[in-house]
């Protein structure tokens, strides 16, 4: 009998203890007339199964009952109902919509098989932060590391295709044979790279990319074997990727073999290559670390020249996303569980509400026997059906705000599609419903049937004790803190924001149109070739209308950070390759300065009579001479820079270079003609800066023709104005502001409303209270002092450690705060005004009817 | 609502549910007696269990079929732990339409041919 009184557990309390005592006796006579072994053990077993099927249909007429018995309560109160639903809806809504972007970026793996034992090692210099391996470090380390399984080297750039259709601009990446294979991807057809096409001087191999084999060669099968160009380069194609393979990002086009020759492995600073590679099964991520540690340093010991201050990391493929765009998503989902809990707070604080005002039908109930556990239960069906329907709404609030979140998704990654509410997040929100309707559930339901008080039955009982009154003020307080919170974080965000877009990019952007001519290699390797394209192109650009100035530079700011070369001045020994000492360097044909509005601050320009024959000059940039020459001055002073020594002719202003919240490295501009040809090929000048006193935008059409004409097989690529290149710097940023902004003006509105709710019932309860004081004489201005007294206290018990937190949260978010203080002083004080406005806008209108109350109205009811 | 259900709309009748009215028709019991009455009826074929038994009865509760009775038999055959019930008005009208439900099916079946001639 022992067994039955176990399963018994599995019917609903309410149930066992009406009829378990029955049941168990009509199991103990059924045991009776059980005589041998075989038909007692068919006894329990059929026991068994009937008490599992009529338990489960039991908890059925108990939740369809319940249901029922809801939605007639919900329909009587459809404020209330909607209100629920509303504020489940926002909470749920925010942290689906975070929590698919963060998961997106953040959590779930990456799209090879075993993706956690994929790694990335890069080199570190001193300072440097992480730089790319040259082949001869890469070389040496795959050579001596025993903790990868496979390790290849990529690195990708921009190539023109030529051939099919129009000239394309696109993105390769160019792979040693290991990649493909150690990331565990199979090509759709065709095969992927060997050893063999490794080989200086074999065919040079070539896989596409879905997505190109779709547009480009129309999805044709019999593409295998055909020769593409590539800058110029004939390359055969072996085979084509499936559409979800994107590596390292989705922006790469196709893929090709590298091929070292002897001479890349000379300069062991020659620093291009990303290492990627698949640990050995036992090997932990902290071992093969170890074990980089020890090759550099072994590397150090045997080239301390080269590489003094070298050092190796390793990380996680997953983990390349910067920290700044993993601490966006992670305070954007702090935020929105933060919104979650102040849903639940008020939500309880709803329920409890009602739960009072029906005190008295719970106590009918429970006195005509509705037990403890039918209590809670009904009321927990009542919340997580309130919870169902509002987070149903909430994943279509979501659907509808994901979109708008994809700014937020850093393009570093190999996950081609964008983020989306998919089956993993669909659980997620299940997940959360069913937490959030037992949390705001379950404390107002324990507290209802926490005690039997028939004393709610006498008419005219006063409900609503002290302990549920100091429950509900503290889930008032837990709202105002956590929404002082989210106030004080998206204001210092906003400030941190406003801070970086004041900042000066040391050029103006107004009226400038950008746009990208590739110039193909090797046509355009020699230098007097790519000057009379430019000449070309930039006297017919100056003749259109409104054009002011025209020029060609390397690359633009703030699009490419790169480009570093280390200096050395004359007189002074040879200086390291260090933070310290280099800068970057721009080719550029003169007008640069003035089409970016570039000051000159001393000495003359680069000019067209800057030539190769010529003395060697360049442009420096301000920062640069306070670190060579401060005090002094430069015109004339001379330094070692990309293989020549060079004299300074001129100092213009300093420009964010790596973009407006990095520190940038002193800027050299070199003239575009003082370059041998064939050297230094990439930085020849490819980006087109036009000036315009009209709108910059109108021009391109203008312009691609003036190319097309003069090159009919250069594409043009990233046309854009140089606003939109300085706003691309803020952009993730805005979205995040606005996320967060939005986040806290529903927190705030919550809270507002969880302090009239509660102000309003504390007065409905005390109507007579209020209606006595009234009539043996109070002033309308000390009730109403009463009640803002009530309301000032619960803000005040919120804001005081809203704040602390608030300062811990900012705190935590201080590498997105760019300079700005965790504990600027304005944004606090804003907040906790706001917080004042809140409270007093909460408990105007309680107010406002605690004063109306007639005295005599009040008295009477009594 | 109106107070008196039509027992119509009680019907069809859960098998288990008509088998308890019909044992409680003939008078008072409790639950394993019911369960003994619907036994000896279909000569064992159909054994209601513990769990199947009071789920129905409380259901029928609820819907008024029957009632708990506080009289009780003679105490030599009273167990002071059993509960008794009592078919209701309702309960006796909504166990007639259902077996007149069962008597119409047999008659249309007999026309076709699919249930034996009436017992003479």
């Amino acid at each position: 009998m022992r067994f039955y009184d176990a399963i018994l557990h599995l019917y609903p309390v309410s149930f066992r203890a009406e009829y378990g005592e029955e049941m168990r006796a009509v199991v103990r006579a059924r045991r009776r007339d059980a005589t041998n072994p075989t038909s007692v053990l068919m006894l329990w077993i059929s026991v068994f199964f009937e008490t599992l099927f009529n338990a489960i249909a039991v908890h059925w007429d108990v939740l369809r009952q319940d249901l029922r018995y809801t939605a007639r309560t919900l329909a009587r109160t459809p404020g209330f109902a909607v209100t629920a639903i509303l504020v489940v809806a926002l909470g749920i809504g925010a942290n689906t919509a975070a929590f698919s972007v963060t998961d997106f970026v953040l959590i779930r793996n990456l799209p090879f098989p075993d993706a956690n034992r994929l790694v990335k090692i890069w080199q570190t210099v001193g300072g440097y932060g992480q730089m790319e391996f040259s082949p001869a470090n890469y070389r040496d380390v795959k050579q001596m590391s025993q903790s990868f399984e496979a390790m290849g080297a990529m690195f990708t750039m921009e190539a023109n295709l030529v051939g099919q259709g129009d000239p394309q601009r696109l993105e390769e990446g160019q792979l040693t044979s290991e990649v493909i294979p150690l990331l565990g991807v199979q090509p759709l057809f065709g095969r992927a790279f060997t050893a063999a096409d490794e080989r200086d001087g074999s065919n040079r191999t070539a896989v596409l990319s879905y997505r190109l084999w779709q547009t480009e060669f129309g999805g044709d099968r019999a593409v295998l074997g055909r020769p593409v160009l590539l800058d110029g380069l004939p390359y055969v194609v072996i085979g084509v990727m499936p559409a979800d393979f994107h590596f390292p990002r989705p922006e790469v086009a196709l893929w090709v073999i590298h091929q070292f020759t002897p001479d890349d492995f000379k300069d062991r600073n020659d620093n291009y290559l990303e290492i990627v590679a698949r640990l050995k099964p036992a090997v932990s991520l902290e071992q093969a670390r170890a074990e980089i540690n020890v090759l550099m340093e072994q590397l150090k010991r045997q080239y301390p020249e080269d590489l003094k201050h070298a050092s190796g990391r390793v990380i996680s493929l997953r983990d390349e996303v910067s920290k700044r765009s993993s601490l966006l998503l992670w305070a954007l989902l702090g935020a929105a569980a933060c919104v979650l809990l102040i849903a639940c707070a008020n939500l309880a604080n709803l329920l409890l509400a009602r739960n009072l005002s029906r005190e008295r039908e719970l106590a009918v109930r429970a006195a005509l026997g509705a037990g403890r556990e039918r209590l809670v239960r009904q009321s927990l069906t009542e919340s997580l059906l309130l919870a169902a329907l509002g987070g149903g709404l909430g994943v279509l609030v979501a659907i509808a705000a994901v979109p708008l979140l994809t700014k937020l998704v850093p393009s570093s990654l190999p996950i081609g599609s964008a983020p989306s509410v998919d089956l993993r997040v669909l659980i997620f929100a299940g997940v959360l419903t069913i937490i959030t309707g037992v949390v705001f559930g379950a404390l107002p339901a324990l507290r209802a049937s926490g005690k039997t008080d028939l004393n709610a039955l006498r008419e005219g009982a006063r409900s609503g004790g002290g302990r549920k009154e100091r429950l509900r003020s503290m889930l008032v307080v837990t709202e105002v803190m956590v929404s002082v919170v989210l106030l004080v974080s998206s204001g210092v965000l906003i400030r941190a924001l406003w801070k970086l877009q004041a900042t000066d990019p040391g050029f103006q952007s107004g009226g400038v149109i950008t746009m990208r001519t590739a110039l193909p290699m090797p046509k355009y390797e020699r230098t007097a070739v790519r000057a009379e394209l430019y000449r070309g192109v930039l006297s017919e650009v100056r003749a259109l209308p409104g054009v002011t100035a025209a020029a060609y530079i390397t690359s633009l700011p703030m699009v490419w950070g790169g480009g570093i070369w280390p200096v050395a001045i004359d007189g002074q020994a040879a200086l390291e390759r260090s933070f310290g000492h280099t800068a970057s360097m721009r080719f550029i044909t003169p007008e640069y300065f003035s089409a970016l509005r570039i000051p000159i601050r001393m000495g003359r320009n680069l000019s067209e009579s800057d030539t190769l024959d010529q003395q060697f000059v360049a442009v420096v940039s301000q920062s640069f001479v306070r670190r060579y020459w401060p005090d002094q001055n430069p015109i004339g002073r001379h330094f070692q820079f990309c293989f020549h020594d060079r004299t300074v002719v001129g100092v213009v202003g300093d420009v964010r270079v790596r973009g407006l919240e990095i520190p940038s490295e002193p800027q050299v501009y070199l003239p575009y003609q003082q370059v041998q040809d064939g050297w230094v090929v990439f930085y020849a000048p490819k980006d087109l800066v036009v000036r315009t006193t009209g709108n910059p935008a109108s021009l391109t059409p203008a312009i691609r023709q003036i190319i097309r004409r003069l090159d009919p097989e250069q594409p043009v690529s990233d046309v854009r104005t140089m606003e939109d290149v300085v706003d691309l710097q803020t952009a993730a940023r805005m979205t995040q502001v606005r996320v967060l902004g939005a986040f806290a003006a529903i927190a705030f509105v919550l809270a507002a409303i969880g302090i009239h709710g509660l102000l309003s019932f504390a007065v409905s309860q005390r109507i007579r209270e209020i209606g006595v004081r009234m009539a043996l004489g109070a002033a309308s201005s000390d009730i109403l002092s009463m009640i803002l007294r009530n309301g000032v206290w619960v803000a005040a018990a919120g804001v005081v450690p809203g704040l602390a937190l608030a300062y811990a949260a900012a705190r935590s978010l201080e590498a997105l705060l760019a300079g700005v203080e965790p504990g600027d002083l304005a944004t606090f004080s804003s907040a906790a005004a706001l917080c004042l406005v809140m409270t007093l806008v909460g408990s105007f209108l309680p107010a406002l009817r605690a004063v109306r109350i007639d005295p005599m109205t009040a008295i009477r009811t009594e | 609502m109106d107070k008196r259900p039509d027992p119509e709309s009680f019907l069809p009748l859960p098998p288990a549910t008509f088998h308890i009215l019909i044992a409680l028709a003939e008078e008072d019991r409790h639950g394993y007696a019911v369960i003994q009455d619907v036994a000896a009826r279909t000569n064992g074929e159909l054994k209601l269990s513990a769990g199947t038994l009071y789920r129905s009865i409380q259901r029928m509760l609820d819907q008024g079929l029957i009632v708990e009775t506080s009289t009780r038999p003679a105490p030599e055959f009273d167990d002071e732990r059993r509960r008794y019930y009592r078919i209701t008005p309702l309960g006796i009208a909504v166990a007639r339409a259902e077996a007149r439900r069962h008597a119409q099916l047999v008659r249309m079946a007999r026309v076709r041919g699919l249930a034996p001639e009436k017992a003479s």
